[in-house]
């Protein structure tokens, strides 16, 4: 049996320091309250004569005393908590991102050069990096105990998670929202690895085309090029009838949309756009997307992002 | 009680000899007869739901699942979670002792709306039969919680009837809680003004208004859900252009207020019974009160802490973590009231002393542990994992189930006019306080190094400490059989109780042991504040 769980992310001291400062209080409440029960329960036992003296009329200072003393505590706690939280939801811009797809009863890992792996994770050490998950079917969970943190997996939209592991190792991956039938099989490995290892994995596990090169041709297939042209220079540029957005350089960019709103136009901006067009239309350009909603597995729709993201700006000529 | 007995004899007409057919019990309005019929109920789901929990550890005790099935597992914790919370926890200590002692701490001939009472009951148990029935045509397999869209679109099982069974039994609930409220505006004797009622009924008036507020949102919720399950109605699935994290909050937004439904009246219980054993007025009175209807407020803006890892917005994480703590501030200060009560008082040591003091110390862990998953970054690691089993059980079972024990052994004397033996009770006290830590502590460990919950087999690092709860549920299980064997037992051989036999305070010590159908001869008139015990120069030439 061992009691002890491996600090292997940046994080995952801060997280244990937390919780250790919450037994610690606990346990001091716990010897109070237990202290007290037991010394009365003995002291003022009905055979005992120990004189009881007179009673406190007046309750309320004491209520005052232990009601603020309660409430400064727990404020204590949740700005602890609160401010590792928050960093640990702001990924930073340099990481290194990697596609999960969650789906009835297994993990689907796609890296950007490419590798792809099932139930496992293989990552390198010293490294920011940010997963980028979505599910096929139900909600899923991708929990990592050694990295002291988890997050949903939803189908119908990206969820991100992001760390940076600190140590060689081997760790367990779980599913941790009931997900159906063989929830408990819905487990894997994840393998931190020293940077030259991780080069070498990444090489022998190499396919022939990156996440974009895969892309480009999906890109094609699915006739997207049609409107926004091909190597998605927009749709005027390339002498098509239709007017479309260019692609080229948008990635990271903001976009002024039709209703108003300015958005970046991350990973899960161009989802949302190739799945539902409609709430995320361009200012300036007419509602003529269609929605490829059911119509473009989840895999596919990466790649074509993959491919949309390593588009680079176009060169004014 | 004194050394040598003096036998009591049986009321010539009580509640119990008011009509011996089948009849007179299955149409009754008397609100005491149908505690019984609840009560009876109650137990019946209790040991359904006990039997699913002994089967779910006796598969825990080997990695790989000592039942051969995953699918039967799920069924399993799934049929454990739902019948427990809905159909024992939820009503558990309202409809039994609540149903019995409220008009009776009110000087009342019966609840407002005795026939409401009776439907109510009815309401339950066709509810029930719709719940056995979904168990025994093969159950579902979602989760008490049913998350879509699994449950809406991909789970197997018989969804629908389990989902129905639960919207009936929320009727029932709504029933009750107008019931509990329009009772205790109307019904109090001359004399009993609000902070004249015993501490028991302030907090089952606040658990009637989350009952009566909240209910009906689950109701809606669950109509949706099987409407999307049917029809394909797209809600809360995104593949039908539904939204996945509407679902969780709908739901959340009943369970959460649903968990304080389930405490609350614990809480109540135990109020009563510290002062009565201490022989010593509530330390705090007001304080202990607006606590509970604090508690009821707040409970309705607690619903997010449930998806700190859900995908939720980053702020309302926030809000709802700094919410999440005010909501323990009334509770922590309950607890130090009790301990204040027991200062400088006789404290006696029965058995419902014994399981009141289990309670506070049971509650006081479970509470505690609440602090780390209200905290932000550490639920992120500990929630969906053992810890928060251990968590809400160290909450629901070792808390409620305790209070609900407590209760039963305080009033049990004036619901059936047995005393039941007391020397088995403390017993009893004992070993479900042993059992029930040794069952669930190590499951806090389990958490912690990232067990998740709902999984049929493990890693075999996990398997000391599972092996542990396994055994220590085995020590527990003994534990709640014991009641069930000597408060039976006491029903035919017990000693007659007498009309008082704690020397408490309270209207319902007034009337005989067990009461008749009207419950008190004339009205009576309240001229004291609650808990009016005897100064302790008194008390002590008494002792």
């Amino acid at each position: 049996m061992t009691l002890w769980l491996p600090e292997a992310t940046t994080s995952a001291p801060e997280v244990d320091y937390l919780i250790f400062a919450l037994v610690l209080i606990s346990c001091a409440v716990l010897a109070l309250v237990f202290g007290l029960l037991l010394l009365y329960m003995f002291k003022y036992r009905a055979g005992s004569s120990v004189d009881r003296g007179t009673l406190a009329k007046k309750t309320w200072r004491l209520e005052a005393a232990w009601t603020v003393a309660t409430l400064l505590a727990f404020f204590g706690l949740f700005v602890w908590g609160a401010d590792l939280y928050v960093r640990l939801f702001q990924p930073p811009s340099d990481a290194m991102k990697i596609y999960v797809i969650g789906k009835q009863w297994m993990w689907k890992v796609e890296h950007p050069g490419g590798q792809r792996e099932i139930n496992a994770l293989h990552l390198p050490i010293g490294r920011p990096i940010e997963l980028i998950m979505t599910s096929e079917d139900v909600i899923h969970d991708f929990s990592i105990p050694a990295f002291r943190i988890k997050h949903d997996v939803l189908p119908g939209r990206y969820e991100t998670l992001w760390f940076q592991a600190e140590k060689v190792g081997t760790y367990h991956l779980f599913c941790t929202q009931f997900c159906g039938v063989d929830h408990a099989q819905m487990t894997g490995d994840i393998v931190v690895m020293s940077d030259s290892d991780f080069e070498k994995w990444l090489e022998q596990n190499g396919t022939s085309e990156t996440l974009a090169v895969a892309g480009k041709t999906l890109f094609m297939r699915y006739g997207c090029s049609g409107c926004h042209g091909g190597n998605g220079i927009g749709g005027s540029q390339s002498g098509s009838t239709v007017r479309a957005p260019a692609l080229a350089g948008l990635y990271g960019s903001s976009v002024t949309l039709a209703d108003g709103r300015v958005v970046i136009a991350d990973d899960r901006y161009f989802r949302d756009c190739v799945l539902l067009p409609d709430t995320q239309r361009v200012a300036g350009y007419p509602p003529v997307m269609p929605s490829f909603a059911g119509q473009i597995s989840e895999e596919d729709l990466l790649k074509i992002i993959a491919y949309i993201k390593s588009l680079a700006p176009e060169k004014p000529s | 009680m004194s050394a040598t007995t003096i036998e009591t004899p049986a009321p010539a007409i009580s509640y119990l000899t008011d009509g011996f057919t089948l009849r007179s019990w299955l149409l009754t309005t008397d609100h005491k007869r149908i505690a019984l019929l609840y009560l009876g109920t109650i137990t019946i789901f209790f040991f359904i739901g006990g039997i699913a929990a002994a089967l779910i550890r006796y598969n825990l005790i080997v990695p790989e699942g000592m039942i051969a099935s995953a699918e039967t597992y799920n069924r399993l914790f799934t049929m454990h979670g739902v019948v427990m919370v809905w159909f024992f926890l939820i009503p558990a200590v309202p409809v039994t002792l609540g149903n019995f002692v409220v008009p009776l701490m009110l000087g009342a001939r019966d609840l407002a709306f005795p026939k409401l009472n009776l439907a109510s009951w009815y309401l339950f148990v066709v509810a029930g039969i719709v719940a056995v029935y979904s168990l025994l045509v093969g159950g579902v397999d979602t989760g008490w919680t049913f998350y879509t869209p699994l449950t809406t679109e991909y789970s197997k099982g018989h969804v629908v009837a389990t989902v129905v069974a639960i919207f009936i039994a929320g009727f029932s609930s709504i029933a009750t809680g107008l019931n509990f409220i329009v009772t205790i505006h109307r019904l109090r004797a001359p004399g009993m003004t609000w902070y004249r009622m015993p501490v028991f009924l302030w907090s089952l008036y606040a658990t009637s208004v989350i009952l009566v507020l909240a209910t009906p949102v689950l109701a809606m919720t669950l109509i949706l859900l099987v409407f999307e399950r049917i029809f394909h109605i797209g809600v809360f699935d995104p593949a039908i252009g539904g939204d996945p994290l509407l679902f969780q909050h709908l739901f959340w937004f009943y369970s959460h207020p649903a968990v304080y439904v389930m405490i609350l009246p614990g809480f109540g219980v135990i109020s009563e019974i510290i002062p009565a054993f201490s022989r010593k007025r509530i330390f705090g009175y007001k304080f202990i009160v607006w606590c509970s209807i604090s508690i009821a407020v707040i409970s309705f803006l607690v619903w997010g802490h449930h998806m700190f890892v859900a995908g939720t917005s980053l702020y309302s994480a926030l809000v709802f973590s700094i919410l999440s703590y005010m909501v323990a501030v009334p509770s922590a200060i309950k607890v130090f009231n009790w301990i204040g009560t027991m200062h400088k008082g006789f404290i006696r040591f029965d058995a419902p002393m014994l399981y009141a003091v289990g309670f506070i110390g049971l509650f006081t862990i479970g509470g505690l542990t609440g602090l780390f998953v209200a905290a932000l970054a550490a639920d992120v690691h500990l929630t969906q994992t053992y810890f928060v089993v251990a968590h809400f059980h160290y909450v629901m079972v070792g808390g409620m189930v305790s209070a609900f024990f407590a209760g039963l052994h305080y009033w049990w004397p004036k619901i059936t006019g047995r005393m039941y033996p007391e020397m088995w009770g403390r017993a009893g006290a004992l070993i479900i306080f042993i059992g029930f830590n040794l069952t669930f502590f190590p499951q806090f460990i389990l958490g912690y190094l990232g067990m998740p919950r709902r999984y049929h087999s493990y890693p075999p690092e996990f398997e000391v400490l599972n092996v542990l709860s396994s055994a220590g549920a085995t020590i527990l299980a003994a534990g709640y059989l014991l009641p069930l064997a000597y408060l039976t037992w006491s029903l035919f051989h017990g000693e007659r109780a007498p009309a008082n036999p704690w020397s408490a305070t309270g209207l319902e010590w007034t009337t005989q042991s067990p009461p008749f159908t009207e419950n008190f001869d004339e009205t009576p008139m309240v001229t004291d504040p609650p808990y009016n015990y005897p100064p302790f120069e008194v008390v002590r030439g008494h002792v």
